[in-house]
C-alpha cells in the first residue's frame, strides 16, 4: 500500500506572519501614492491645456486644506517609497568595480538617495523661483 | 563542569499521513545546555521521548544543507540555531514552508531536485582543453564575480523564504537561479545560451517581485536576490537584442 500523502500547506494571510513581509507589502503599497500623485499632476496638465478657467479651478482644488493634508501624506509615502527603492537597488545591479574595489551596497543606496534628494531640491528651487 | 539543567518546550508540527488528516502540533519538554542546537533538541526527542519523529540531518555543521526547517516561523538550519536563544519561551518547529510535507519535518524536495538538473549546474567548458594544454586559468577578479554564489549548499531555505515560490511552484526560484548565475558568470563556462532558456518567461526571473527575503535567510551568505534581478536585465537585453543580432545558436526562441 502506498502510504504517501504529501500535505501542501495553504498560505492564507502569508504576509501578516512575518515582519519582513509586512514591511514588503507596506512599501509596495506606497507605489499607489506615487501613482495617485502622478494622476493629480496629469489632471493639472489637462486643466492647463483646457484654458485659464479650468487651470484656476485646479489650482483652487489643490490649495484646499484637505488637498494640502493629502499632499503631506503623499509626500511621506513617496519619500518612504524612494528610500525602499534605493535600499533594494544594490540587489538589482551587477558588481560595480571602481579602482579595483567592489562598490558596497551602502554606497549604492547612499548614492541613489543623494541623487534623489539633490534632484528634488533642484525641482523645489525651480518651482519656488517660478512662483516668486 | 556541570551546568544547571534547563528545560525548554519544543513544539513540533507533526504529520503522520497514516493517522493525521492534517499536521498537528505536539509539545515536548527537552532538557538542554547552552551549547545545544535545535537539531540536538530534536535528536533528544527522537532518542528519549518519541522515536517516531522524522527529520533530515547529516553533518551537524552547516554544510550538508539537510536540516532546514522553520524555527519560530523563520527558515533556519536546525544545526546552526541554538535553543538558548529561544529559552525561556517555547520554540515552534515546522517543516520548511512552501514545500509539501512528506512526514513530520521532512519535505518533498523533488521539485527542487528536478529544477536543479534542468539548469545544468556544472561547468560546460567554453573551449575544450586536453590535459597537455593544462588547466583553465582564472584571475582573482574573474573568481570574485561568481564566488559567493558557489557557496550555495542546496538547503532550500531561500525557497521557504520566497512567497512567490509558495504561491506558484512553477517559479524556478531563488537558489536555482543563483546556481544558474554561478555557472553563467564563470569565465571558464560557455553554457549560458543553454541555461538562459530556463529563466525566460513568467516562471523564470520575472516571477520574482524583489521581496529580497531569500538573501536575508541564506545561511551561507549567498545573495540569490541579486542573481535573480541581475538576470532580469540580462533576459530583457536578450529579448531586445535578438532583433539586431544574427540568429542566436540554441539560445532563445
Amino acid at each position: 500500500m502506498n502510504a504517501r500523502r504529501p500535505y501542501k500547506r495553504p498560505m492564507p494571510g502569508w504576509w501578516r506572519k512575518n515582519p519582513f513581509f509586512v514591511e514588503y507589502v507596506i512599501h509596495e503599497a506606497t507605489a499607489c501614492f506615487v501613482a495617485a500623485y502622478a494622476f493629480i499632476l496629469l489632471a493639472g496638465l489637462v486643466c492647463l491645456a483646457m484654458g485659464e478657467q479650468s487651470w484656476n479651478a485646479w489650482l483652487a482644488q489643490v490649495r484646499s486644506p484637505m488637498a494640502v493634508l493629502a499632499h503631506l501624506i503623499m509626500l511621506v509615502a513617496i519619500a518612504y517609497h524612494s528610500y525602499t527603492w534605493f535600499r533594494i537597488m544594490p540587489k538589482t545591479l551587477p558588481p560595480i568595480v571602481i579602482g579595483g574595489k567592489r562598490m558596497s551596497p551602502a554606497a549604492i543606496t547612499g548614492g541613489g538617495l543623494a541623487a534623489a534628494a539633490v534632484t528634488s531640491l533642484l525641482m523645489l528651487g525651480l518651482a519656488w523661483g517660478a512662483l516668486s | 563542569m556541570s551546568e544547571q539543567e534547563k528545560i525548554i518546550e519544543i513544539e513540533v508540527l507533526r504529520y503522520r499521513p497514516e493517522q493525521d488528516e492534517k499536521p498537528v502540533p505536539q509539545v515536548f519538554k527537552v532538557p538542554f545546555t547552552d551549547d545545544m542546537s535545535v537539531l540536538q533538541g530534536i535528536q533528544y526527542i527522537k532518542d528519549w521521548l518519541d522515536g517516531t519523529l522524522s527529520y533530515r540531518w547529516s553533518c551537524r555543521m552547516a554544510i550538508c544543507g539537510s536540516c532546514g526547517m522553520m524555527v519560530d516561523g523563520i527558515p533556519k538550519l536546525a544545526c546552526k540555531t541554538f535553543l538558548r536563544d529561544y529559552y525561556p519561551n517555547r520554540v515552534r518547529i515546522e517543516a520548511l514552508a512552501h514545500f509539501p510535507i512528506e512526514r513530520d519535518l521532512v519535505v518533498v524536495a523533488d521539485d527542487f531536485i528536478e529544477k536543479l538538473q534542468r539548469i545544468k549546474p556544472w561547468i560546460i567548458p567554453k573551449e575544450a582543453r586536453t590535459l597537455e594544454q593544462g588547466e583553465y586559468i582564472q584571475t582573482p577578479a574573474e573568481l570574485d564575480v561568481y564566488e559567493q554564489f558557489s557557496s550555495c549548499i542546496n538547503c532550500m531555505l531561500c525557497y521557504a523564504a520566497c512567497p512567490q515560490y509558495g504561491l506558484n511552484d512553477k517559479f524556478l526560484g531563488p537558489g536555482i537561479i543563483a546556481l544558474l548565475h554561478r555557472y553563467n558568470a564563470d569565465s571558464r563556462d560557455g553554457g549560458e545560451a543553454e541555461r538562459m532558456q530556463e529563466i525566460h518567461g513568467h516562471e523564470g526571473v520575472f516571477n520574482c517581485t524583489a521581496v529580497g527575503y531569500c538573501s536575508e535567510v541564506c545561511p551561507k551568505g549567498v545573495d540569490p536576490a541579486n542573481a535573480v534581478n541581475v538576470n532580469k536585465t540580462k533576459v530583457a537585453q536578450d529579448y531586445f537584442l535578438r532583433f539586431v543580432r544574427p540568429k542566436a545558436k540554441g539560445g532563445m526562441e
